[in-house]
């Protein structure tokens, strides 16, 4: 199991290095830089340019500026905002927990939506319920979120008033200190009364459009994979055995199906975690994918870099982790068999 | 440090609950995006200085809604005959909010206070100088390091002479601008003694209308009324909802999430002004669309043939469909609610069959050229792209072939600075006010070479006599006699030829009273009321 972690890890390095180079090399392949686009109209002189580029390091050779990236990253150091002047991993985490609890919430309404639905579609096989329910996942993965968002917010909110149109919290009836960043956790922590329902009320728009494209494809995945299952001799078995039909399939069948499900939420899990940049910019939700898009607009290179390290940092952790419980679950993926 | 942050949090919370016990008055705003930080002098960004502006005064102030400017923190000034000494009179009793990041003041405002707020953007020497990796862009675009000789305290505390190298008239109209923010050099002691002075940007301490409570990024920042010189605000609560999406902040502005908003969509305006929920206020914006012309580059090294480009595009219709009606024609460089604008103008008609007969005796019967057009939205232009196709279409009638060309925002503009163009598109919003805000775009150095904001590259020793002249002028009559001899010499000239002057709207609710647009796209809260 140590060899066999060894490798794992040995094989995460070249990816780590790659991001690295990836990363630095594409920013400044867009055009346009942090100190000019700053500037609007009002223009910079060249000396001024000048002194303002050396502070940077911008001044400097690309590769020796990439070294010297590499160097402050393997010491820990994510840089400073060009911007804001302050630590990137002191914005990213400040941030990071935004993210991760919409994530949460929209992986864990796809799940619990998707699953079920898979399941009966997969049991009702070639029926109405199954068709109309396949067209509706087949939607849902490719629905535009932009325009999903908007037509929440318009349908919800604005006519039906139902829900609130952006943002994490009603800024008016409450204030509570950021202690853990989850406002499901901060808004009980405050003993506020209201203020968890109201954090609850703020996450449903958002959480129902982030969920949409994992909820599609984890439901049409769920499916296939138990029509599969459902063709087993052991299921066959189980059904001549006379167990009722609830028992074959919430118990014997969908264990089995349930392996691909799971490796297919993994990979959702790190697509909405590096892909809420478009559900954050619409509800006004101030998470990582919001920070990244502004750093993008500013050409802030540090928060960039800082960021997408830290994303894909995270990401290959969790495959790592993946990885290893796949190892500890099937000694054949553990032996390379 | 982060026990101490959340006690003080806790604190204000306590605070804001005990005054949403007597039914605090909310004013919500909805802003476009995070602050950089809470320093004006180190922000050239309209988000970064509104964020800030509740918290802070200058010496001098505009008037909301007005380029006027208005004592404020100096009560009076008076200017020596030769024009080099201004000497301030500090109001007495100004206070500074107490409770932000522990912070107890235990004096008033001072002469102290300004000179330290000008020493830090100054002196390189100055304990704050480097704090915050401080860039003080507007003080060094303004010319103030040039400018000044010298800033003492005078007799007493509450006196402050600020001494020139040269008369300079529109300094007063400059010194009202954000840069120019006097800030505690109390506070500035107590986090130096801390150990903490980054914190000096983030969390701010001044003489304002409001007093900071707290600041979320890319969420939220919450400031509460201060009863200090200027009165109590009329909201107790002041919040801005950052809020990125223009879509989305009007969806929050119908809702009543806030109840003031900056940037709408220009798609949704015909909207808000059939909402009834929404006043749609506007105003003449104080900017310019123009189109710049290479003057260093035949043919428009020729006055005839700008003038003929001047004649062959139709404005008319380029303001009906890029600005749909809101805007104006431009016939000066500056807006017309700049004082010294020339009435007396005679625009350029669109004439393109004369522009063509100019263009044959200029010599010009065919022109390859380029027209850049920018990527971005501007307040003075909203669709740069459409404007330029519009001009491409009516070029081509004079027989000049123009080929579109755009580069990214910072690109575009650095290679127009450089002069990289033949025509392109571009403009500016005013500062303060000052028509020499506008009419020294135009400027050339003492040695005659274009100054790097003058994307023309055209100098005339008339203009840039008369520009320097006006500065050193009090009498508004005699600056304004210079200013429309300049706007004369641009008009037989013509190294731009002026587009249109847009109009700016800002939505706000109807429960809202108070507001006032500001011309200079600065957004004000200390006079605003919201009924409930």
């Amino acid at each position: 199991m140590i060899k066999y972690l060894l490798k794992r890890a040995a094989l995460t390095l070249p990816t780590f290095i790659a991001l690295m180079f990836v990363t630095f090399t594409m920013i400044r392949l867009v055009p346009g830089d942090p100190i000019e686009v700053r500037r609007g109209e009002r223009g910079i002189s060249p000396e001024r340019l000048a002194e303002l580029r050396h502070v940077m390091g911008l001044d400097q050779p690309v590769w020796k500026q990439f070294l010297d990236y590499v160097w402050a990253l393997l010491h820990g150091d994510f840089g400073t905002s060009i911007v804001s002047k302050t630590p990137i991993t002191t914005e990213f985490f400040t941030l990071f927990p935004a993210t991760v609890e919409l994530t949460m919430c929209a992986m864990l309404f796809a799940v619990i939506i998707a699953v079920p639905a898979g399941v009966i579609a997969a049991a009702k096989r070639g029926s109405i319920y199954d068709q109309s329910m396949m067209g509706v996942a087949l939607v849902g993965y490719s629905m535009p979120l932009f325009w999903w968002g908007l037509m929440l917010i318009l349908l919800m909110s604005n006519t039906l008033h139902l829900t609130p149109v952006s943002g994490r919290v009603d800024l008016i009836k409450y204030f509570y200190p950021q202690v853990t960043g989850f406002f499901l956790i901060d808004s009980v922590l405050s003993g506020q009364k209201g203020a968890f329902l109201d954090a609850v009320r703020h996450l449903i728009l958002p959480t129902i459009v982030l969920g949409t494209i994992p909820l599609g494809a984890i439901a049409r995945m769920t499916r296939s994979s138990m029509l599969e299952v459902l063709e087993e001799d052991y299921v066959r078995t189980a059904r001549a055995k006379g167990l009722s039909v609830f028992r074959v399939i919430g118990f014997h069948a969908l264990r089995n199906a349930l392996i691909p499900v799971v490796t297919m939420i993994g990979v959702q899990l790190s697509f909405l975690l590096a892909g809420a940049v478009l559900t954050e910019t619409i509800f006004s939700w101030p998470g990582v994918g919001n920070w990244l898009i502004h750093s993008i607009e500013r050409r802030d290179y540090p928060a960039l870099q800082g960021g997408i390290m830290l994303i894909a940092s995270l990401v290959i952790v969790l495959n790592f982790i993946m990885d290893m419980l796949y190892g500890l679950i099937n000694p054949r993926i553990r032996h390379g068999r | 440090m982060k026990t101490r942050h959340l006690f003080a949090t806790a604190l204000l919370m306590g605070t804001m609950l005990v005054s949403a016990a007597v039914q605090a008055k909310s004013l919500v705003y909805c802003s476009e995006g995070s602050p950089e930080n809470f320093t004006p002098a180190m922000n050239t960004t309209g988000t970064s200085l509104d964020a800030a502006r509740p918290v802070y005064n200058r010496l001098v102030q505009f008037e909301p809604g007005t380029t006027t400017v208005k004592p404020a923190l100096a009560e009076s000034y008076d200017v020596s005959a030769d024009g080099l000494v201004i000497t301030f009179h500090l109001r007495k009793g100004v206070k500074f909010h107490s409770g932000v990041n522990g912070f107890t003041p235990t004096r008033d405002l001072t002469a102290e206070d300004v000179i330290w707020s000008f020493d830090r953007q100054w002196k390189p020497d100055h304990p704050y100088a480097k704090v915050s990796a401080g860039a003080y862009d507007y003080f060094n675009d303004m010319g103030m390091p040039d400018l000044l000789a010298s800033i003492v305290k005078g007799a007493d505390d509450l006196t402050v002479i600020m001494t020139l190298k040269e008369p300079n008239a529109p300094i007063m109209a400059n010194l009202a601008m954000d840069f120019a923010t006097i800030q505690s050099a109390e506070y500035a002691d107590f986090l130096l003694k801390k150990g903490t002075p980054e914190q000096f940007d983030q969390m701010p301490v001044g003489t304002g209308s409001f007093q900071f409570v707290d600041y979320q990024k890319d969420a939220v920042i919450r400031f509460k009324a201060f009863d200090g010189w200027a009165g109590k605000p009329k909201v107790d609560d002041l919040v801005f909802a950052i809020t990125p999406d223009a879509t989305a902040r009007y969806a929050k502005m119908k809702a009543n999430e806030c109840q003031i908003m900056i940037a709408p969509n220009p798609a949704d305006l015909a909207a808000m002004g059939k909402d009834g929920d929404i006043q749609l206020l506007q105003q003449a914006g104080l900017n310019i669309a123009y189109l710049t012309m290479q003057t260093q580059k035949p043919p428009f090294d020729k006055k005839e043939v700008r003038q003929a480009i001047a004649m062959a595009i139709d404005r008319d219709s380029i303001l009906k469909e890029v600005y749909q009606g809101a805007g104006q024609k431009a016939k000066n460089p500056i807006p017309p609610t700049i004082w010294s604008y020339d009435d007396s103008t005679v625009d350029y008609s669109y004439d393109p069959a004369k522009a063509k007969e100019m263009l044959t005796a200029a010599g010009v019967t065919s022109l390859d050229t380029d027209l850049w057009w920018m990527p971005v939205q501007r307040p003075y232009n909203p669709n740069a792209k459409r404007m330029a196709e519009m001009m491409q279409a009516d070029l081509e009638k004079v027989g000049i072939h123009a080929k579109l060309v755009s580069y990214e925002w910072g690109e575009y503009r650095k290679r127009l600075q450089a002069g990289e163009h033949q025509m392109g598109l571009i403009g500016w919003t005013g500062d303060n006010g000052d028509p020499d805000n506008f009419l020294f775009l135009l400027s050339c150095k003492a040695d005659g070479t274009p100054a790097s904001q003058n994307q023309s590259k055209w100098c005339n020793k008339q203009y840039d006599a008369d520009l320097l002249k006006a500065r050193t002028l009090s009498d508004q009559a005699e600056r304004t006699k210079i200013y429309q001899e300049m706007q004369k010499i641009h008009h037989d000239e013509m190294p731009w030829m002026n587009i249109a002057h847009s109009t700016v709207y800002e939505p706000v609710r109807k429960e809202v009273s108070g507001y006032k647009v500001s011309p200079l796209g600065a957004h004000e809260f200390q006079n605003v009321d919201v009924t409930e």
